[in-house]
């Protein structure tokens, strides 16, 4: 045991007095919680939106009437005049502009006749999320124009009432579980993966393998350093980025107890992955080549930036085994919900087994000569 | 086939004499295969308690290998060694007790201090914390470096650096010591002051020493047997001064002339005495010879009666290069290593 505490405490030695490590660990998922949490979940603001009125009659007027209306309010879009469709349509196609309304002519006599009164609406579909959010405003503004002006007697419209069971969650505070389980992710590839293979290259593996150490001893060792490094990043991680995102959990006890309980496992599972991936790698680009390839194949089918309920059944079956997609569950349980120790047993279970399992299977691997 | 210039009686640690200590170490057709290339092909040697011996071989010979196979780092494919006498394919553990071993390439970690180098070592080898402390002490004095125990490794010479790295073989006190290369990349100064040390650790803590080397000067300063080792087998075994006098010739005589001329080597091989002509370049040979002075007296004679002019003339006895270049040949080896794509670079201050 002695031994194995001789490896952890060199381990340990090195990374508090090379703090670049956790400093480097805990950068890119700080900055993606900045930046991606502040870029996506927004409202369009500001969109441009053409307005080609061959019309001029008085519904086409109520009609701008409710465009400006929305230009000074929610400011989803602001119009601007053009005489000419074909122009308009050109426009949006080439970006100059987002869409185009066309009001036609003889509109308000159709509105007025009941006969069938229609709006040209011109968007470009490439750009899925504007385009959607300028279909919406004008869907709720046409639903507006067809309200009747004298209402009936008989209420018919349906409303579906929604409760909302948490408060309204910002895109910020939805992404901070991802950036802990990256944050955790990059510490393991940096400090368990790159630099265990780097050892392994400069010969400071040869200098133990003379050693009585037993390839338990050694293996647990660097494991749980392994380990040590990523709790460490996961719970300055966890502060930092809640007290970011103004997530007031961490100041609750029992919920930092289920939020360290979720670290550790994390750390186990991530640790014991990486271990059972680098075991037999001797050349030191093998774990720089992966990283890339990893951090897309593991965390994007997490549901850390979206759910997977909306993946292909592919990708859901790489969720079901991937690590993050458990870690990040567990963390949104407590972040989020503040759902006590039971909502995230099961994420727990398969952490810790997970963790346990790719040691067991890595252990035997484990050349304890060159 | 091995030249055994003094053959010692047959040792084993098992079945030594009555009055005779078995050898620390003991190799019998020690065997290393890697698929179809055998890289360490039958050896056999024993290195008596208390003696430095020396493994001279050219790149790719095999003394890293039978190295490595003594220190239990790769296994064995046939054969067996005693370190100790314990079979380090059946007792890896208690021969890892026993030895310590200084590995080629600078292995200490450069984040930490020489004392937390040294104390992580002695707890890897399980030594008391009672004794640590003392342990510590004695082979920082021993190495030179007790002021600098507090200093980053990282800080250090390349000197210092593999002064630490003896220090940190030492501090479990072993009984014998494995060298691979110890001296490779150190400036001449730096080199000699290993030397002295590696002399004064056998003197105050009867050490055992296996030591490989490419330097030539320093198998003669430092062993008192020498084995050169060439293609994985055992082509020479003596002490210097044994395998010194095996090779044909007791003097050399280097001469350069002002022209070269093809003849020269044939004409220097008929001088009286001469057993080798070596071909240096631009017109420099050198000559072994049975008589140095007889042979420089004709060469001079032999010049002068053709009219050439000598350039430089020296002689000297003969070297153990000498002897290196007799047992293993002059031709370059190109040494075939494991493929990888990538080799991992130094960190800054890694190498002397």
């Amino acid at each position: 045991m002695n031994r194995m505490f001789a490896i952890i405490e060199r381990e340990m030695r090195k990374f508090f007095r090379s703090p670049v490590l956790m400093i480097m660990s805990m950068m890119l998922p700080l900055v993606q919680l900045i930046i991606l949490g502040n870029a996506f979940g927004g409202k369009v603001r500001g969109a441009r939106v053409a307005v080609v009125d061959y019309d001029h009659g008085p519904q086409s007027v109520k009609i701008r009437e409710e465009f400006d209306s929305v230009a000074v309010n929610i400011a989803t879009f602001t119009t601007l005049n053009y005489n000419d469709e074909r122009q308009a349509r050109e426009d949006v196609r080439t970006g100059k502009i987002d869409a185009a309304v066309i009001i036609p002519a003889q509109y308000s006599r159709h509105v007025y006749t009941k006969d069938a009164p229609r709006l040209g609406l011109v968007v470009d579909n490439s750009d899925q999320f504007m385009s959607s959010s300028i279909e919406g405003e004008m869907q709720s503004l046409v639903d507006a124009l067809n309200q009747p002006v004298v209402p009936d007697r008989v209420v018919k419209n349906i409303a579906l009432q929604i409760v909302e069971l948490y408060p309204y969650v910002e895109y910020m505070k939805y992404l901070l579980s991802g950036s802990i389980a990256l944050a955790m992710y990059i510490s393991v590839m940096i400090g368990g993966g790159m630099l265990y293979i780097d050892d392994k290259a400069r010969g400071v593996h040869e200098g133990y393998l003379v050693t009585p150490i037993t390839k338990l001893e050694l293996v647990m060792g660097l494991n749980i350093a392994g380990a040590i490094k990523a709790v460490l990043s996961g719970i300055c991680l966890t502060v930092i980025g809640s007290l970011m995102a103004g997530l007031g959990v961490i100041f609750h006890p029992a919920a930092l107890f289920d939020l360290f309980l979720l670290i550790l496992g994390t750390s186990i599972a991530f640790n014991g992955m990486m271990f059972l991936m680098m075991v037999r790698v001797d050349d030191p680009l093998v774990p720089r080549a992966m990283f890339g390839v990893l951090n897309t194949l593991l965390f994007f089918p997490s549901g850390a930036i979206y759910p997977i309920a909306a993946f292909p059944k592919w990708l859901r079956a790489i969720a079901i085994v991937d690590p993050f997609t458990y870690a990040i569950h567990g963390f949104k349980a407590i972040l989020l919900k503040d759902g006590g120790l039971v909502s995230i047993e099961r994420d727990l279970l398969f952490l810790f087994a997970f963790g346990i399992g790719t040691l067991l299977i890595a252990t035997p691997l484990f050349k304890r000569t060159l | 086939m091995t030249r055994t210039l003094k053959p010692g009686p047959a040792m084993h640690a098992e079945g030594a004499p009555p009055g005779v200590a078995p050898p620390a170490i003991a190799v019998e057709d020690i065997v290393k295969r890697y698929g179809d290339f055998e890289a360490v092909k039958k050896v056999n040697f024993q290195v008596a308690d208390g003696e430095i011996f020396g493994l001279l071989g050219p790149n790719g010979a095999g003394k890293s290998t039978l190295i490595r196979m003594m220190t239990t780092l790769i296994p064995v494919t046939s054969g067996r060694a005693l370190v100790g006498g314990h079979d380090v394919s059946k007792e890896a553990n208690a021969v890892r007790r026993m030895i310590g071993v200084i590995p080629q390439a600078l292995t200490s970690d450069q984040d930490l201090t020489v004392e937390e180098n040294l104390s992580i070592y002695a707890k890897l080898y399980s030594v008391p914390r009672a004794e640590r402390e003392k342990n510590i002490n004695e082979v920082l004095e021993a190495v030179d470096l007790a002021k600098w125990r507090g200093a980053q490794t990282k800080t250090l010479s390349g000197g210092m650096r593999r002064r630490l790295e003896i220090a940190r073989g030492l501090v479990h006190d072993p009984r014998i010591f494995f060298l691979d290369e110890p001296t490779t990349g150190l400036d001449p100064v730096s080199r000699i002051a290993v030397w002295e040390m590696l002399n004064n650790l056998k003197k105050t803590r009867s050490l055992t020493m296996l030591l490989t080397t490419h330097y030539m000067e320093e198998a003669d300063r430092l062993c008192d047997r020498i084995a050169i080792v060439d293609h994985g087998t055992l082509v020479a075994l003596g002490t210097p001064v044994e395998l010194k006098q095996s090779v044909p010739g007791s003097n050399v005589v280097e001469v350069q002339f002002a022209r070269e001329w093809d003849e020269w080597p044939a004409r220097l091989g008929q001088l009286t005495g001469v057993t080798d002509v070596q071909s240096q370049s631009a017109g420099v040979y050198r000559v072994l010879t049975s008589n140095g002075s007889q042979t420089t007296t004709q060469l001079v004679e032999m010049a002068t009666s053709l009219g050439e002019q000598l350039t430089s003339l020296s002689v000297q006895n003969t070297s153990l290069d000498d002897v290196f270049v007799h047992y293993t040949g002059r031709q370059l080896r190109d040494e075939q290593i494991k493929p990888v794509n990538f080799i991992m670079p130094p960190r800054p201050g890694a190498q002397p």
